[in-house]
């Protein structure tokens, strides 16, 4: 069953990851990474991180991909891009080679490292099974808010900063004889 | 039937790819709003692989980092947004060559 889970998740996100980087339309791209998304939250679902899930599922595919589509339309850039024509010729080669071995080490690493992290002991699963459905929660909250509470505070200031910022990037300036009038 | 359960690593593997497309992705496409989509697909690949680590050291501090590492996120794409919505009024075509013009 686990691995039922994990492989139609994981076909799910692949797919929604090749999706965004080779369709033409960035609306497509868009709900390809939506796709990718969901595929992740159930991922995170499977590893016993429901509420890292739940919030993928609101933040990610609720608020940044309605975002993304928003400017989308309001730019009116939703018509389909030439993929075919590219103005540096050697630049996909490069990408290419370099995503390659890129995968390729990291792949490695990750098998390689196998042995030495299945050492480790099992925490957070064992604390499933304590048969509290809310422990997830009450773990991470006990964490953010207790030891991780200067951060928590700092992202609060970020995100009111980014708010503010983005607010005075994008408002319109008003010329000179808007302002007289 | 064989009892496969996936381990921390298919995940890992998993997470190494989906980084992989989106590094490749910001490098080949030209829409700086697919660009951006690339970028958080990266962040979603390193937050799997976090969450994968964080289980298996049975450790809930993975998964705190990846709540910070979304609120980031979160902020990274509404500036980034303005930024485009800011430049590309003045344009009306979205490339990313076009940016050139801001060189002084």
């Amino acid at each position: 069953m686990e691995l039922f889970v994990f492989v139609v998740a994981a076909a799910m996100s692949v797919v929604g990851a090749l999706g965004v980087v080779l369709r033409r339309n960035p609306v497509h791209a868009a709900l390809s990474l939506v796709l990718t998304l969901f595929g992740v939250a159930v991922l995170f679902v499977a590893q016993h991180a429901e509420f890292l899930a739940a919030v993928q599922v609101i933040v990610y595919a609720g608020a940044i991909v309605v975002l993304f589509l928003f400017v989308i339309m309001l730019l009116g850039v939703d018509r389909a891009e030439n993929l075919r024509t590219e103005p540096l010729a050697s630049q996909r080669v490069v990408a290419g080679v370099t995503g390659l071995g890129m995968l390729v080490l990291l792949t490695l690493a990750a098998l390689s490292g196998d042995d030495e992290v299945l050492s480790r002991g099992e925490g957070i699963a064992s604390a499933v099974a304590e048969s509290d459905a809310n422990v997830n929660v009450r773990q991470l909250a006990t964490s953010i808010f207790s030891d991780h509470v200067v951060a928590f505070e700092a992202t609060s200031v970020l995100l009111v900063v980014a708010v503010v910022g983005t607010v005075m990037l994008a408002r319109r300036r008003k010329t000179s004889s808007e302002v007289a009038q | 039937m064989i009892d496969l359960v996936p381990t921390t690593s298919w995940y890992l593997v998993l997470a190494a790819f989906l980084f992989v497309v989106g590094m490749v992705g910001v490098m080949v496409r030209r829409n700086p709003l697919v660009m951006f989509m690339c970028i958080e697909l990266m962040l979603n690949a390193v937050n799997l692989s976090f969450v994968a680590i964080g289980k298996q050291l049975g450790s809930i501090d993975g998964q705190s980092i990846v709540f910070f590492v979304m609120v980031v996120a979160a902020a990274e794409v509404v500036v980034g947004l303005g930024i485009i919505v800011s430049i590309m009024r003045r344009r009306n075509d979205v490339n990313a060559d076009d940016l050139v013009g801001l060189k002084g």
